[in-house]
């Protein structure tokens, strides 16, 4: 590479990205690009977060699923209107269920750290207390449930949130997930590097089954549909004096230049939270801190004879990472409008991150950013791409051809195998990634 | 008397079999994960893949056998289409080897880098597979269904219960006893097998001993990629064909892996069958067992379940965490063949 690249080379990628990104607009419409730059950002957000706990601490997490989906419960929590008659009917029961549980968690706690029994006695204690707390649960929480989910099923059938703006869910999902980061982090931390990815995996699975399962809180399968907008409504817009103006001005048609207008808004809300996001993450890793995370992460025995706390630190930066992919889960939700549990796989939201950190260069913020705005932009266009590829490919054969039906019904399925092999080619060839990270002394 | 037999009866038919089916299946999952682990040291996230791909080349050859007019009735045609598949996939696995794993392991790359390399693997076989046969749904069971049918069974014992054993779920569960004998058979008895336990337990030693490692590693490659190409093929047979069910497969894998002890062939099988146990017992609705032992004029309201159906997959990723945290080695404490 000649070395103008390597001095400009953030610039120059960046530049590249705004350059797909205008051609997608003149070619496909302006309106597909910012679709497609909104989710770019959100998956640079995602991949920030998961870059924070690989790049900076070397934790491997695969659990960006799990974390993601309840950010995006915290949305429907926060910002769809209470349902009063479900919390009458079994708001109390819920409520209680909620004390057990708690109840039988703190005494577990307590029996492991405060009696003196041996440590496998201590596991049969233990084992007992929970069986008697699900006993309870099942007990008083089962008769709510049933009362919540028979109120009108078909339009709530679940308690409903809190009625808040829903800018105010984005902090929510990711104390959310930060929360659960604690519990998971305390449990699984210990763990060697591949076990903690299989334990994340497995963890996340369980939070995706439990939110689609307990509908009386989340209405599982049901979807939650129509959440409330930080920016205006298209239909609002297209009816005020001043934007039909400013349509004609841009000689656009209403309906499309509201689309757009409000997809702007949407781009600039999120174009704040990157920013916040960025300068953040710069000065911590400029930091005395982010100097000890990454001795750690080289050498993690030689920190913690320097006294550094090792296991604390990869709490701490396990919970950070989690809580930054909480509030992209958030925002993502936010952005469709909807919560879909069903949407949540792993390949998709776990997988498909990791791929952007690697690509985008692990340990480097730009990088990871990078990573996730040319994956995400690839993952859309592969579709597209991979489709007039195999129509040009294979004009030579008649048009009833089935092997030529066939190659075009899987062009679909070609973004999978081409991210893979750019996985692979990047591991091989370039396994610092697109913005290696930066050498410290 | 005959409330007892009736309640066996019921539980055989909708526990024990399923069980040792499901558990068959998993156990063979996870010896292909396991002998990965420990021969070449990593967490193979590919391994469900591996075994959609080999399901795909088995259903395939399949449908050329059959419209062929080849058949075994009253057994599945797939069985004879099973060593086209394994060849097969056998094939591609060694290219991949070679291709991709063959340059980090040169350089001695860790662990997860591995886990990462596998994970694009996993995303190039999954669009290789969905590219070849669809996203979507083949069935390619022929044969007979049953071999023992519920009213026969009634007919015979005069019970008020049946018992009825599908002919998927022999075929899995002496398949799967046949390959676990000759697998144990091949590294307990056999040069080759004895140099991949001696490999998988001190790598140097094994060296200085004049094994060949690159031999051990393909033979490790080719055992894995029939073990995954039989299993996925009963799995299929036994469920239907759908790609994206292997990649939810992986997980009870990984679990019956770990919970055996990860690395331990032993181990793999033992978890395979507490996983499918553990799944079937605790989402079991034991409302007409508890009717047949208990009192005459017993009523019930609830289907006496501990936990929904719903969470079925859920309890194999709970009981991997319990022995994640408790026991991470494992029930046989792994890490050798």
């Amino acid at each position: 590479m000649p070395a103008v690249y390597h001095q400009y080379r953030n610039q120059i990628l960046f530049s590249v990205m705004a350059g797909l990104l205008v051609v997608v607009a003149l070619t496909q419409g302006l309106s597909v690009s910012l679709t497609i730059l909104n989710l770019c950002l959100i998956s640079a957000i995602m991949s920030l977060g998961v870059n924070i706990q690989w790049g900076y601490a070397g934790l491997f997490n695969v659990g960006v699923m799990g974390f993601a989906a309840l950010g995006g419960l915290s949305g429907v929590l926060i910002s769809m209107p209470p349902v009063s008659e479900a919390w009458q009917a079994g708001g109390l029961g819920i409520l209680f269920g909620l004390i057990i549980t708690t109840g039988t968690i703190a005494s577990s706690l307590f029996a492991w750290s405060r009696t003196k029994y041996s440590k496998k006695q201590r596991y049969w204690v233990i084992a007992g207390i929970i069986i008697l707390g699900y006993a309870l649960l099942r007990l008083f929480f089962d008769p709510s449930v049933d009362a919540i989910e028979a109120i009108n099923p078909s339009v709530t059938g679940y308690l409903g949130g809190l009625g808040l703006p829903i800018l105010v869910a984005w902090p929510v999902g990711a104390l959310f997930a930060a929360s659960v980061a604690f519990v998971i982090g305390k449990i699984a931390l210990g763990l060697r590097s591949d076990y903690l990815a299989i334990a994340t995996l497995g963890i996340s699975e369980i939070i995706i089954f439990c939110i689609k399962n307990e509908e009386w809180l989340t209405r599982g399968v049901k979807n939650v549909n129509g959440l409330p907008r930080p920016v205006p409504y298209e239909i609002d817009l297209q009816q005020t004096q001043w934007f039909q103006e400013w349509a004609l001005d841009f000689n656009m048609p209403v309906d499309d230049a509201s689309a757009v207008f409000v997809k702007i808004c949407y781009a600039l809300l999120f174009i704040l939270v990157i920013a916040f996001l960025l300068w953040l993450s710069e000065t911590a890793l400029k930091s005395p801190w982010g100097r000890m995370m990454r001795a750690i992460r080289d050498n993690d025995t030689a920190a913690a004879a320097m006294g550094k706390d090792v296991t604390w630190q990869h709490l701490r930066i396990f919970i950070l990472g989690s809580a930054v992919i909480g509030l992209a889960g958030a925002m993502l939700t936010t952005l469709d409008g909807q919560f879909t549990p069903v949407g949540y796989n792993p390949l998709r939201f776990t997988f498909l991150i990791w791929v952007m950190v690697i690509i985008g260069g692990s340990g480097n913020n730009w990088g990871a950013v990078i990573g996730g705005f040319f994956i995400w932009f690839f993952w859309i266009e592969a579709e597209p791409i991979g489709l007039w590829l195999i129509e040009t490919l294979t004009s030579g054969m008649s048009p009833g051809s089935a092997i030529r039906a066939h190659l075009q019904e899987g062009a679909a399925h070609m973004r999978l195998m081409t991210v893979g092999i750019i996985l692979l080619v990047t591991l091989r060839y370039a396994p610092e990634g697109l913005i290696p990270e930066k050498k410290r002394q | 008397m005959i409330d007892i037999l009736n309640a066996l009866t019921l539980l055989g038919n909708f526990l024990i079999i399923p069980g040792l089916t499901y558990g068959s299946q998993l156990a063979l999952g996870a010896l292909g994960v396991t002998l990965v682990y420990g021969v070449l040291r990593f967490s193979n996230f590919a391994h469900g893949e591996t075994m959609a791909f080999g399901a795909m080349i088995t259903i395939l050859a399949t449908w050329g056998l059959q419209s062929m007019g080849v058949s075994i009735k009253p057994l599945p045609t797939a069985l004879i289409a099973i060593p086209v598949g394994i060849a097969v996939t056998v094939l591609l696995i060694l290219v991949i080897d070679k291709f991709v794993y063959r340059y980090h392991r040169e350089r001695k790359a860790s662990p997860v880098t591995f886990l990462i390399i596998s994970i694009g693997v996993m995303f190039f076989l999954g669009g290789l597979i969905r590219f070849i046969i669809g996203p979507g749904d083949q069935i390619f069971f022929d044969g007979t269904r049953f071999i023992l049918k519920a009213r026969e069974f009634r007919e015979m014992t005069g019970l008020s219960e049946g018992l009825s054993l599908k002919m998927t779920q022999t075929v899995t569960i002496v398949t799967a006893l046949i390959i676990v004998i000759a697998m144990f058979w091949f590294l307990n008895h056999t040069r080759t097998g004895k140099s991949m336990r001696a490999y998988s337990d001190n790598e140097d030693l094994a060296l200085l001993s004049g094994i060949d490692p690159n031999r051990v590693v393909m033979v490790t490659w080719i055992i894995v990629a029939a073990l995954a190409t039989v299993g996925g093929t009963l799995y299929g047979l036994d469920k239907s064909f759908k790609p994206f069910v292997y990649m939810q497969l992986l997980l009870p894998i990984f679990a019956s892996a770990i919970v055996g002890g990860v690395g331990n062939p032993l181990g793999a099988i033992a978890g395979g069958y507490v996983i499918a146990f553990s799944e079937l017992i605790l989402t079991f609705a034991y409302k007409k067992v508890v009717l047949y032992l208990g009192p005459d004029n017993l009523e019930l309201d609830s289907l006496v379940q501990l936990l929904g159906t719903n969470y079925k997959i859920a309890v194999s990723f709970i009981i991997l965490v319990i022995v994640l945290i408790i026991k991470p080695t494992g029930l046989f404490s792994g890490k050798t063949i």
